[in-house]
């Protein structure tokens, strides 16, 4: 209930889904976080860098 | 002790015979392919040391965990999973497992895309990957149509039309709960196991393929054997 409470104070969901709409482009704004998110995860895990056992690099 | 002593003393004609078996035949065969040494590497090549190769692994472990809630759910049944605390617990850990499958997936996909992964002779890894993706697809589908509930009834009627169109529908029929379950939680997931079974054999077989700048030869078959030097895993 908590979290519910929670998740509800950023996003109401009980409200219809919100669309971005880009000339034949459509996408939910949820779908749209979701390939942001992957796209920022993609770019960071080729850019920090990956410390290997004994410190070697 | 007997059977042992007389496999040991068998005379050279024994031996022939057994080398000609079909059991020694294929067992040759097989080691031959896939050397056990290169089936569960002790090392890695050093090229392995970035985020990027993580997530084929988190794809696999996200796996691990769709298929055990989804052992529960099917067991327990929609009743348990709409009502009691624990059954949405459960249901909430499949879905969000999934979601983090396809999350992991798809930038493991950017990154062999990038990469250019079927370099090297490695195009069965990347067909079995990418064949792999789309039968998830069809796993999802099928289970957002076997929710049971308003959601899923939605989807169903709005996929029909499309479905149909197609003429999948003949055979495929998103309104019929029964065949969507089955789809959803046997025929698409012994699907999904093989073929991710598959690719994980092929990328032991042939090696992960190494970065454009490395100046390996990418058909090295060392690379993957786990004896060339490099990260120990």
């Amino acid at each position: 209930m908590i979290g519910r409470s929670i998740l509800g104070a950023l996003v109401n969901l009980t409200k219809p889904g919100m669309y971005v709409h880009w000339g034949f482009i459509q996408i939910s704004v949820a779908n749209l976080i979701v390939i942001g998110l992957m796209t920022l995860t993609f770019i960071l895990a080729i850019a920090i860098p990956f410390h290997r056992k004994g410190g070697r690099s | 002790m007997t059977t042992l002593e007389h496999d040991t003393s068998s005379s050279p004609e024994e031996d022939a015979e057994v080398s000609k078996q079909w059991t020694t035949r294929i067992r040759r065969r097989l080691v031959e392919m896939l050397p056990p040494e290169r089936l569960i590497p002790d090392r890695q090549p050093s090229f392995l040391s970035s985020w990027i190769y993580i997530f084929g692994a988190l794809t696999i472990g996200a796996l691990a965990i769709i298929i055990l809630t989804g052992m529960v759910l099917s067991l327990e049944g929609p009743g348990w999973w709409h009502t009691s605390s624990l059954g949405l617990f459960v249901n909430s850990m499949h879905l969000w497992s999934v979601e983090l499958f396809f999350f992991c997936m798809v930038i493991h996909l950017w990154g062999k895309f990038f990469m250019a992964a079927w370099r090297g002779n490695r195009q069965l890894t990347w067909i079995t990957g990418a064949v792999t993706f789309l039968v998830s697809v069809g796993a999802a589908f099928t289970g957002y149509v076997s929710q049971t509930n308003f959601d899923s009834q939605w989807i169903a009627t709005q996929a029909k039309d499309g479905i149909n169109s197609t003429g999948v529908g003949a055979f495929f029929n998103v309104l019929n709960f029964g065949q969507m379950l089955m789809w959803h939680i046997v025929l698409l997931p012994v699907g999904v196991l093989f073929l991710t079974g598959l690719h994980i054999l092929m990328v032991r077989r042939r090696g992960i393929v190494p970065p454009f700048e490395d100046g390996v030869n990418d058909k090295s078959e060392t690379v993957a054997s786990g004896t060339q030097e490099g990260t120990p895993s």
